[in-house]
């Protein structure tokens, strides 16, 4: 059978241009010895550079795959702070849901969301609110904007669009060779 | 190409441009009858159809607002969305899949095969299967049904491979390639599949038959058909005498225009035809044009379905090739030892990653959600279909606040799963597990229904008038000049897909409008 190549073609230098100003966040990140792994977040106009990171940890949470590293998750929710800039019931409903998660978090585990250390714990506290507004447009949202992501599906053996390549015809569509005979 | 005045009033207006209103409209446009299409949607042609789940979502599908009510699970998770169907040129044979099945005899007379059913509106088609047998046989000729007219199957994908295996552990009989109105062959200046997959998202290479690129294009080379892209009709109108004689309708610029017609056929499918009868209330006919049965938008029906995925230990890659070519037909027939009336086809059935993350279990989340995710390539899938009941109660009707941005209301489409619909979905995910278990699947997840793709019965044929909205072929019983020419006319479901019997209808509804046209009948 032919299989999928599903090693990430999708570095982190690479994902970090394409996101923002990528050579000046570098080169500040670089000096003020901040980690790059951090820096996405500080360009966050609207939503607080910690809101933005619990929102990474939320989306880890919600849908969990250790397949693939952060700048998916990171790619999937950074687009809330532009519709937060130009709606300001969006910032409220990101603002509002990630502190009272944090509320809900030093409540039972004396540490703010992303610091309660165990996803277990996270998931029970993300369960109590899953009937929330909050909850639910994260979640609605996340299930396009990461799964929608054509750089995540050769990492879920998915080939997206194949008419340009002359379909499967001649690419495997018949190409099983596991079946037990019939 | 054709193009008729909005003041004669000698044409034929087809509202809708589908399987049934695309059909019609080159039927008549080859018997000389001049034929205007309005299509609410635009003209987009099959070479820029997009290989892209979501991007061909936004290019097709019919987004208008509609609101949803009733028990059955669409409603909770796409509330907005109760049909997933095509605003453009073509229809949903843009979208279709290209299962092309004749109903069974007993099919065409369920309130005589399955008597008194609690809560169903069961009735016998005015129409048997003896007699639409031409009419098939000319609409599998026009498409160019597989394993009909000497047209071999298409070869079997991987998906179709792990369901003829399982199926035939099991000991299921009938298992092939489908009836399917896809080129195995080059056939009708089409080419043959190439195996792209996203049969839903439109085919690119156009081997699978869609009105855009045969019917219309056919119906326009003879000078008798004008289509109207970007045409949404708002009101049907009549004269003092009941007769119609025209439509108003929103053209591509937004302008209200109004167009005579000597007769009008509505094919909007199964949600926007009751509507646009509804809309059309008048004070001659104060509860709908037509609707002096009340039957306009009831009994409308969408199929039982379900889906089946199953995880394998090893690679499946059911996205590869033609989507819907395979299918088990030995739950078809009628057997109420299982304990439902009625059947099912089993048939395969894939998503690509975004659909799939979007329709597996719509809401859920966390780990077990992931994991169904991560077995996304060593996956097959089936899709189950079959008959649901019809109820009175499971209705179209215009909702009382929300409007369209012309000012018309928004079709409410309310549905409740009958009980026979429900012990036949559980049945049906028993035996789709048990298919895939036989091959060794790991893990089979039993998947809820999608938002509507076979939207039915809400205009019903009848003998009698107060049964129901139309006559045998299609003609209101109220109005004469007034026709229904979609899958809104069925009587009932049958287990399989609609649209070969919606093509053969509107054949045979042809023929009938043309010779009552000659006779001054009409």
């Amino acid at each position: 059978m032919r299989e999928v190549d599903r090693r990430s073609k999708h570095s982190r230098r690479i994902f970090l241009k394409g996101a923002a100003t990528a050579v000046p966040v570098v080169a500040v990140a670089t000096s003020l010895s901040v980690s790059i792994e951090d820096a996405w977040a500080d360009e966050a106009g609207t939503l607080s550079p910690a809101t933005m990171k619990t929102l990474l940890k939320v989306a880890r949470d919600i849908y969990p795959h250790d397949v693939l590293g952060d700048s998916y998750y990171i790619t999937a929710i950074k687009p809330w702070d532009d519709k937060a800039a130009k709606d300001a019931s969006v910032k409220a409903l990101i603002s509002d849901g990630i502190a009272r998660l944090d509320q809900n978090a030093r409540d039972r585990h004396k540490a703010p969301y992303a610091e309660v250390p165990w996803e277990a714990d996270r998931v029970v506290l993300l369960k109590e609110i899953e009937q929330s507004d909050f909850f639910q447009k994260v979640r609605g949202d996340l299930v396009v904007s990461l799964y929608n992501q054509k750089e995540v599906w050769p990492r879920f053996g998915y080939e997206g669009s194949s008419a340009e390549h002359g379909g499967y015809i001649n690419r495997g569509f018949a190409d099983i060779d596991w079946l037990p005979k019939a | 190409m054709a193009k008729f005045d909005l003041n004669d009033n000698s044409v034929v207006v087809i509202v809708g441009s589908g399987a049934g209103g695309g059909t019609l409209g080159n039927e008549l446009a080859q018997k000389g009858v001049k034929v205007v299409i309005l299509e609410a949607g635009p003209r987009i042609e099959n070479q820029d159809f997009i290989n892209d789940e979501w991007d061909s979502f936004t290019q097709l599908a019919w987004t208008d607002a509609r609101t949803t009510s009733g028990t059955w699970r669409v409603a909770k998770d796409f509330s907005g969305l109760p049909a997933w169907i095509v605003k453009a040129v073509g229809g949903s044979t843009i979208h279709w899949a290209g299962a092309s099945l004749r109903f069974d005899e007993h099919e065409f007379r369920i309130k005589s095969t399955y008597g008194n059913i609690p809560g169903a509106n069961l009735l016998d088609w005015p129409v048997t299967l003896a007699e639409m047998e031409p009419w098939y046989a000319k609409a599998e000729n026009k498409m160019g049904v597989t394993r009909t007219n000497g047209i071999p199957g298409l070869p079997g994908n991987n998906n179709f491979r792990v369901l003829e295996a399982g199926a035939k552990k099991l000991g299921y009989k009938t298992v092939h390639t489908g009836n399917m109105a896809i080129n195995s062959q080059p056939r009708d200046g089409r080419g043959s599949c190439q195996q792209i997959g996203f049969c839903f998202q439109g085919c690119k290479s156009g081997a699978k038959w869609s009105t855009l690129y045969t019917e219309i294009p056919k119906g326009e080379s003879t000078g008798n058909l004008e289509v109207r892209p970007g045409s949404m009709v708002v009101k049907i109108e009549h004269d003092a005498s009941g007769k119609v004689t025209g439509v108003v309708y929103a053209d591509d610029t937004g302008a209200m225009q109004s167009q005579k017609a000597r007769i009008v056929a509505v094919a909007g499918n199964s949600i926007e035809s009751p509507r646009l009868l509804l809309n059309s209330a008048s004070s001659m006919f104060p509860d709908g044009l037509g609707n002096s049965s009340g039957q306009v938008g009831r009994n409308y029906m969408r199929h039982m379905t379900g889906s089946v995925y199953a995880v394998f230990e090893k690679s499946v890659h059911m996205y590869r090739g033609t989507t819907m070519a395979g299918i088990i037909r030995d739950e078809a027939p009628n057997n109420p030892k299982r304990g439902f009336v009625g059947g099912y086809e089993m048939e395969t059935l894939s998503l690509g990653l975004p659909f799939m993350a979007a329709f597996l279990n719509p809401g859920s989340w966390g780990r077990p959600f992931t994991a169904a995710i991560d077995g996304y390539p060593r996956m097959a899938g089936m899709w189950l279909v079959g008959e649901d009941m019809p109820q009175e109660t499971n209705r179209i009707t215009l909702d009382p606040t929300v409007k369209d941005k012309f000012g018309q209301p928004v079709a409410s489409v309310h549905y409740d799963d009958h009980p026979n619909d429900l012990a036949m979905r559980a049945h049906a995910y028993k035996q789709g597990a048990a298919v895939y278990d036989a091959v060794g699947a790991t893990v089979t997840y039993p998947t809820p229904p999608y938002p509507s793709t076979h939207n039915l019965g809400s205009n019903r044929m009848s003998e009698k008038p107060r049964d129901g909205v139309v006559n045998k072929f299609g003609q209101s019983h109220d109005v004469k000049n007034l026709f229904v020419s979609d899958g809104s006319q069925f009587t009932s479901g049958a287990a399989c897909n609609p649209t070969l019997t919606i093509v053969a209808l509107a054949i045979r509804q042809a023929d009938y409008i043309a010779g009552a046209m000659q006779k001054k009948e009409i």
